[in-house]
Formats: structure tokens, sequence, C-alpha cells
């Protein structure tokens, strides 16, 4: 457990939105589960972190939420993408990707070096 | 844009709401549920399953209270929350609450209502295009620093000046005019065709003058105010191209101008015509009836202009030696003229008010101080539980606000009621004279001025106890029974607060005083003659019908024969002005046989009937009265008064002098008859002008004023005198029928003196009280803080008198170091006041006499209460006590 990393800030908005993309309407556990499932079990998620982010996506217009019943009969409140969700994804992943660029660029320099 | 829906979004999550929590629970239950679920499945223990979930979730608490604070504003809702804890904490000192609220809201009330009339009269531009630069223009006389100006210097002045970009002329004219069968006066101003064009206003129907219109030969028109309009007109559109007839003159309406529009020189003036230079007036240059206004050009001030104008008048005087000479010119910005008179009251009152709302304010600030001794356990206890200092003073930062804001919406509904009332007691005459207070009311200014001083009192009332914060302190007031330190700080802070109040209290009884005593010599400046019982009115009529002099004479002779014979009359008189209403109608004289080198010797001109002395009494001192044989067929006839004779017959006999006018022409020569006392022609306050009277019958006016006394009330006899008069001609009218008294007492001067009286009496009403219970309020405290102490001195023997002794001895310290500071403060103040004094001294010992006497003896009364209680305690219960 100890050798897991923690989110890095600002980047648990950007995974719900591109889980939610992906996966279609999800429950808050189905957002969580869903991360560390992708991080490949090597993000240290806390769950209840999540819904103060799905709260303010929800308030700045990105998601939206109502009510259903979860594929073992319980009821959950389910996420969805809007469209001007999908657009905040568009331009976040653009700007993370040339930021992970810069940055290996910047690595790959150093390993260059003699 | 996504920031402000977030915040709002966050905004209207500061009102809880119970729906939002359930459903937040609810989503928190099914995703540990589902937890749960997964975990069992993957073959924990029911324990081992929740256990995991609720570890995982990081707990729900915690969980909540950040999908909370994301779902509101945190600073805000701790604000809320604190604002919350101070209601409760207010409502449970309801005593306190409510004296705090009651002084705070009753001396911003107070302020904000005042203000609202300095607003709407100081600081509210004219309602002329660029007034600041309008400027007053008229000729000045020895007598007269603002005299009127003559038509042809006025045509003089307007060709030479290089310092104006245009200047007009006005003057009043009334109007008969008929309705129904009686004749209506109606007021009117004459201008020249640019007057309206020179303030910047525009007619809301029809058209301006046209330039040249006030030529001789163009047709007669007429502009309409906007009340004309509505009132006589029905406010119809149709009303420009109608006829009206003006005292015989067909004239048709071409324009009506704004609703907002006044003029408070011309009043109520409903018709305004072109000036036409006409009369016998206009044609002499010596004949005084104009007032000039004039714009400045770009750049120009107002000294440049006056100078400008003084050196064209000194032009004029060398071309014109005869009629010129001592003619100066005047120029004051028209700002000063409407307002001038009014500011230094406004000011005033202003002080008055700001002075009571600062009493109100440190009789709040003691409060909160000795409510402080009262909390100081509980603050320690909260400061001992891990509140930090900054904390407590947020606290009360938030209490202040508290009682700020209840005390400003109090406040501003007081004001409110206030403005009503004050506007509510100002006559329709007063408002046409000062028509900007009709718009007095809740402006943005006002508004403004009100959170102004309700910030500032939230920064007063913050401070105080915050001051009196400090972490060591605190820790010794865990210790019970420690008081010695905040008693010496109270005692230093808390009554030094009280010695202010009392002079400030001082500082407006003073003011009260002086401007009552003002106002008593006003109203009781010797009139030199008896205003009780005296009806007056005033005729107008026709130059038709009564144009010539013999018309006139017999007009007046049947005016007098008919009243006379009403029921309850014991005399009547005529005459062309009535007393007390401002010097004015003036005429240059020359006295034959004294040396004269050109020089004006004005004075007033009066034209009054055989029996006019006797019916308002007053004193002849020598000489004769006008008989009725002074008529044209007999020798010309005048009285003088005294001031005459001090002024161009000092020491002389003045019965048997002849005087005449500046050439001594024959047919203007007169033999002075009698002398009469000086007769308060101008207002109350006004200087005594030299005056002569002229027998009514050689030389009458078809325009004059009806004196009639009365041996019962005089008010219900107005009604059948103007019957009377009307019987003799329906087609004359009459106006301003009122009672001497009720002249005098609403004469502008007297107003203005009353309502400063009244305003600055009723401050120093509520400042007395406010006073007395701010001074009440640290005795009582100071006694109940050394209950043990008078306890131990009773049980050791103290005699109750010793006691009184010992706590009157307080009081009269603060008192007399009150009352020392506010006779130095008063005296500096009421200096300022002199400008509103009439005959007082602004160190009046009578007066700062009587308000050291009711000061102490509201000092008496204020301490007295406390002293019973301490003389009157029981030894064994003041000690058991502690």
């Amino acid at each position: 457990m100890g050798d897991k990393t923690d989110v890095w800030q600002g980047t648990l908005a950007l995974m719900v939105l591109k889980t939610l993309e992906t996966m279609g309407p999800l429950h808050g556990y189905g957002i969580a589960r869903r991360i560390e499932q992708t991080s490949g079990d090597l993000l240290s998620l806390n769950y209840g972190t999540l819904y103060p982010a799905l709260l303010r996506l929800e308030q700045e217009g990105s998601i939206t939420s109502e009510w259903g019943v979860s594929e073992n009969n319980r009821k959950a409140k389910f996420y969805r993408l809007t469209r001007s969700g999908r657009a905040q994804l568009r331009k976040e992943t653009r700007e993370w990707e040339q930021a992970t660029a810069i940055l290996a660029r910047f690595l790959a320099t150093g390993e260059d070096l003699p | 844009m996504k920031k402000l829906r977030v915040f709002l979004v966050r905004f209207f999550g500061l009102f809880p709401s119970r729906s939002r929590q359930c459903e937040f629970n609810e989503e928190l239950q099914s995703h540990l549920q589902m937890h749960i679920d997964d975990n069992l499945r993957a073959g924990m223990t029911p324990e081992e399953a929740r256990r995991d979930a609720m570890l995982k979730l990081g707990g729900t608490e915690q969980t909540t209270q950040a999908y909370r604070e994301r779902g509101t504003i945190p600073s805000i809702e701790k604000f809320l929350q604190d604002i919350r804890f101070a209601v409760r904490q207010l409502t449970r000192y309801p005593g306190f609450t409510i004296t705090a609220i009651l002084m705070l809201s009753l001396g911003m009330g107070a302020s904000i209502a005042i203000f609202s009339f300095v607003d709407a009269t100081l600081l509210k531009p004219l309602p002329y295009r660029d007034p600041n630069r309008l400027v007053d223009v008229t000729e000045s006389a020895s007598v007269f620093p603002r005299a009127n100006l003559s038509y042809l210097d006025y045509l003089d002045w307007k060709r030479l000046n290089h310092v104006f970009s245009s200047m007009d002329i006005y003057t009043g004219r009334g109007f008969m005019m008929k309705a129904g069968n009686a004749v209506d006066l109606v007021s009117g101003a004459r201008v020249t065709d640019g007057f309206f064009r020179t303030l910047g206003v525009k007619p809301v129907l029809g058209r301006d003058f046209y330039a040249g219109e006030d030529k001789p030969d163009a047709p007669n028109t007429v502009i309409l105010s906007y009340g004309a309009w509505q009132r006589r007109f029905g406010g119809r559109a149709d009303v420009i191209g109608k006829t009206v007839v003006l005292s015989d003159t067909a004239t048709t309406i071409v324009g009506v101008l704004p609703r907002n529009f006044y003029f408070p020189p011309r009043g109520d003036a409903e018709f305004w015509v072109p000036l036409r230079p006409g009369g016998l007036c206009e044609t002499r240059r010596s004949c005084h009836n104009l007032y000039g206004i004039a714009r400045l050009r770009e750049g120009i001030s107002v000294a440049a202009a006056r100078a400008n104008m003084k050196a064209i008048a000194r032009q004029l005087e060398l071309q014109y030696p005869d009629s010129n000479r001592d003619q100066g010119a005047v120029v004051q910005p028209l700002y000063e003229l409407i307002v001038g008179d009014v500011r230094p009251i406004l000011l005033v009152l202003l002080a008055g008010s700001g002075l009571l709302q600062l009493i109100a304010g440190v009789n709040v600030v003691s409060l909160l101080l000795v409510r402080f001794e009262a909390r100081r356990r509980e603050v320690a206890v909260r400061g001992a539980l891990g509140a930090s200092v900054s904390r407590l003073i947020r606290q009360f930062i938030t209490e202040a606000f508290v009682l700020v804001a209840v005390s400003l919406a109090a406040g501003l509904a007081a004001a409110y009621l206030a403005m009503r009332v004050l506007i509510g007691m100002l006559s329709e005459d007063i408002l046409f004279s000062m028509p900007y207070l009709r718009d007095v009311g809740m402006t943005v200014h006002v508004l403004l001025y009100a959170v102004g001083v309700a910030l500032l009192s939230w920064l007063m009332f913050s401070i105080a106890p915050a001051m009196r914060l400090s972490v060591t302190e605190m820790r010794a007031d865990l210790n019970e029974g420690s008081r010695a330190a905040s008693n010496t700080m109270w005692k230093r802070f808390g009554s030094n607060l009280v010695v202010v109040e009392l002079a400030l209290a001082m500082v407006l009884l003073v003011g009260a005083g002086l401007l009552t005593r003002s106002l008593y010599n006003l109203l009781n400046v010797d009139l030199e003659f008896e205003p009780q019982h005296l009806a007056t009115l005033t005729v107008s009529a026709s130059d038709e019908k009564y144009g010539k002099n013999e018309q006139q004479v017999a007009f007046a002779h049947e005016i007098e024969r008919r009243v006379q014979r009403l029921p309850g009359v014991l005399s009547v008189a005529i005459g062309s002005r009535l007393p007390v209403s401002g010097n004015g109608n003036t005429s240059w004289i020359r006295i034959v046989g004294m040396p004269y080198n050109g020089e004006h010797h004005e004075t007033n001109e009066r034209e009054v009937s055989a029996g006019y002395f006797r019916t308002i009494k007053a004193p002849l001192l020598r000489g004769r009265e006008f008989t009725e044989t002074d008529d044209a067929s007999h020798p010309n006839v005048v009285i003088v008064n005294e001031a005459f004779v001090r002024k161009f017959l000092p020491g002389q006999d003045p019965i048997g002098k002849k005087i005449g006018d500046t050439t001594l022409t024959p047919k203007s020569l007169r033999e002075i008859v009698g002398v009469v006392a000086d007769i308060r022609e101008a207002s109350l306050d006004g200087e005594i002008m030299p005056a002569e009277y002229l027998p009514f019958d050689q030389s009458p006016e078809n325009y004059l004023s009806v004196i009639v006394r009365s041996s019962q009330s005089e008010a219900s006899l107005l009604p059948s005198i103007v019957s009377t008069i009307r019987q003799i001609d329906p087609g004359v009218g009459t106006l301003d029928e009122t009672t001497m008294m009720q002249r005098i007492n609403d004469s502008p001067t007297a107003y203005l003196h009353r309502s400063a009286a009244y305003l600055i009496g009723g401050f120093a009403a509520l400042a007395l009280l406010l006073g007395i219970i701010g001074l009440y309020g640290v005795i009582a405290y100071s006694v109940g803080r050394r209950t043990r102490e008078i306890g131990v001195r009773m049980a050791l023997g103290a005699q109750r008198s010793s006691v009184y002794q010992l706590i009157l001895k307080e009081a009269g310290r603060l008192a007399a170091m009150g009352i020392i500071l506010g006779i130095v403060s008063s005296i500096v103040a009421a200096t300022l006041l002199r400008k509103l004094l009439f005959q007082v001294h602004a160190w009046d010992l009578g007066t700062l006499s009587v308000v050291v006497l009711v000061l102490a003896v509201a000092v008496i009364l204020a301490s007295y209460l406390p002293a019973r209680r301490a003389a009157s305690l029981n030894p064994m219960d003041a000690l058991r006590t502690e």
C-alpha cells in the first residue's frame, strides 16, 4: 500500500471526465473503482474526496446527475457528461498532453548530458 | 461566466436546505452499500467488508464536511453562523440591545433626515445647464448692496461686457385673469427673449421665445409654468396656440416649462412673458426695476466678471453722472443667491444632528464596555476553551455589525418619517421660495451618507470592546474576584466618555438656548406699531377702469367707507405697501436749503391714507397726521420717519422743511408736516431705512393694500372684507388675505430662525436625555461594582448620608468636568453660530447659566437613584454577594 501514488493536484477532475466519457453514465463508487483500476491499482484514491470534486464539476455544468438503479439493483446517483463537459475534457486533455510533452523533453535532454 | 455560475450556485447553497443534505447522505449510503457488496463478493467477512469500505471512503463525517464546504462559501457561511450567534447573544440581554438600538437609530434618523435637506439644498446642482457658470448680475447702491438694474444700464452692460456669453434680465409681474365671475390675480414674470436659453432650459411643450420677441411690436406671447399648465389648463397638449387674456391683453400661449424647472427669485410665477421696454420706467436710466442673470464665458471666473462689470459701471458713472452716481455692480454665483441664506442654518443643523449622533454613539460604546465587563468571564472561558483572540474579536465585530445593521434599518425608517413631517411643516410660500426642498427624499447621496455613518459606528463599536481584549487579562479574569484591573480601566475610559457626552449635550443645549432667544428677540423686535388685530390684504384694479388718479382715489375711499361699516371694524387704512414686507420702492430726494453736490439721498417711499398711522397704532412723534384735506387740491405734504431725520436733518427741526426730487422741480416739492416712529418696513432683522410717507390722495395707485383694525378676531373678518370689495367691483382682484401677526410669523426670516431653533431644540432635548441615560449607566454600574466596598463601609459603621456623599461626589466630579468642558466648547460653537444670532451674544450669560442649571438638575436626577440604592443596601447582603 505504501508505494502507491497519491492523486496529483488537479488531475482528479480530468480523470472523472475521461472516465465518464469512456464508460457513459456512472455512479460515484463506480467512478472511484474505475479510476483505481485504470491506474493499474497504482493510484491511492480516497473515495471520499471524489464527492466534492463531483459537486464542483456539477456546479460548473460539466456533468449532470440523476438517480437510477445500479447493476445489482441498488438505488444510486448516476453522473453523466454534458456537452460543455466534453469540451472541457478536450481542452484539459490537450493541456495535459502539452505539459507532459514539455516535461518529457526536459527529462530527455537531462539524460543526453554526459 | 463559469466562475459566476459556480459562485451563484454556491451562494444559494448558503441557505440551508434539508433535502440537499438528505440526498447526499443517501448517495453516501448507497456508495458504502455497493462497496460492501463488492467486498463480500470478494470473500471478506461482513465486519471486514464494512471496515474496509469506511476506510476507503475516509470517514463519512469528513466526507460530508468536505462536500458541504464545496456546496457553499465557507467564509460567508461562518459569518452567517457568527451572526446567528450574535443575535442570540443580543437577545439574551434585551434591555441593553433595545436601549442601544433605540439610541443609535434615533441619532442616525436625525442626522440622515437633516442630511437629506443638505443634499437637496447644497449638494444637488440647480436644474439648469452647467449651473456653475450662471451668475446673478445687478447694480448696487449705497443702501442696497444688491439693488435692481435699470433697463438702459442693462443694455449698456450687455453691449460692453466681454465676460458673459449671454446676459438677460427678469422681473416680477402680476396679471389679472378672469376666472368665472371673479378676477384672479396670478403671478408671472417678465423676461428678455434669451432668458431660458441663458439658463439652459427648454420648454417641454411648444417653443422658447424667439430672438427679438421682446421687441415692443412683437405679438403678445406667454410661456406657462408646468404647474399653471396643469392647474389652469388641465395639462392639455393643445394649449399651445390658444389665447389667454392677461390683464386685458390677449396673449398667445407658445410653450410650457419642464416640471422640474424652478427659479426661486421669481418663486411661484406662472406666466412668463417677454419683457418689453414699454412703460415709463424702462425709458429712465434712474428707474431700477430689473435683475440680471448671465452665463460666464469659458474660462472666466466670477471675480473676473465682477471686475469687468465694475469697470463698466464706473464708465457709465462718468458718462451719466446724474443718474448713475454711486451705482456699482454686483456679480455673484446664482447658486449663492438661491441657497446662500439657508446654508449657514443647514450646516448648523447638520452639525447639531451630528453631535446628537456622536452622543448616541458614545452612549452605546459605554454600554458595550459595561456589558463587556459583565461578560469578562464568558470571554475568558471561551478563550480558555481555545478560541483565539482574533476569533473573539471577530465575534465582537459581528455583534457590532448586527447592532448597527438593525439600527440603520430603523434609523432609515425614522429619517424617512422625519423628512415627511418636516416637509409637511413647510408652507406653500416657503416651498415656492425654496423649491429645491421638494426634492428632499431618500436619494443615492442620502443612502450613501447613511451607509457611511453606519460604517463609522460599526468601526467605533468594534474597536471599543476589542481594545479591551488581551490574553493576559483574559487569564487573570478566570480567577474569581480579580476586578481591580478592570475597574481602573473602566474608570479611565468609561467615565471619560460621560464627560464628553455631557459636554456635547451642553453644546447643543446652549445652541438651542441661543437660537430660541434669537427667535424670541426677532418676534418681539420693536415694530413701532401694534400688529395684533390687524387684517391685511392687497387689491389690484385694472388700468382700464382705474388708470386715472381721481378714479383710484374714489375707489380707495369707497373701500374705506364700505369696510368701515362691517361689524367689528375699528378703523380702515389704505397703503401702497404693507409694513414688514421689505425695503425697496425707494426714491431719491433732495432737501431744500441743505447743501447738495449730487449725492443720492435714498429713502423708502410709501403712500398712506389719512388715519393710516392711527390704524396701525404707530406713534406720531411730532407734527400732524394726514387728513382728508391732504388731496390734489391742497399743497403737497409728507411725513418722514425718525431715521430720515437722523440721517438727513440731524439736529434740526424737520417740520416745515421742504423736500423734492434731485433737481427740485417745483411740482415735486413737499412740506414735512410730521415725524413718525421707525415703523419696521423691512424684514424683522433688517435695518431701518429713512422713509417718507405721502398722502395716498396726492399720489394714488390702483394696486394697494388694505389694513383693517378690528375689535374681534381679525382672521374671521377677512372673508367679509373680500366680499365687500368685490361688491364694489367684481372686476378687481384681491390677494394675500392674511393677518399681520400671521405675516410676521410666516416671514422668511422668522421661518428660518424658528425652524433652526425648533430643530436644534429637539436635538438638544434628545442629547440631554441621552446624556442623563449615559451618566445614570455609569453611576449605576459603578455602584454595582462597589457593592462590596460599600457593604464593608456600612458594616464598619458608615452612615447612609456618607454613602450618598460617596456616590454623589463621583457623579458631581464627572458632571463638573463635563460642564466645564461644555462651557468652553459651547462658547466656541456659538461663535460659529454668530451669523444666525439676532441681538444675542455668543457668550450670553443668561443662557449659559440656565443650561448649567438644567444640566446640574439632570445630573442630580441621574445619580440620585443609584445613590439611593447604594444607601439602602443591607451590609450583610452586600458582603455575601462576593
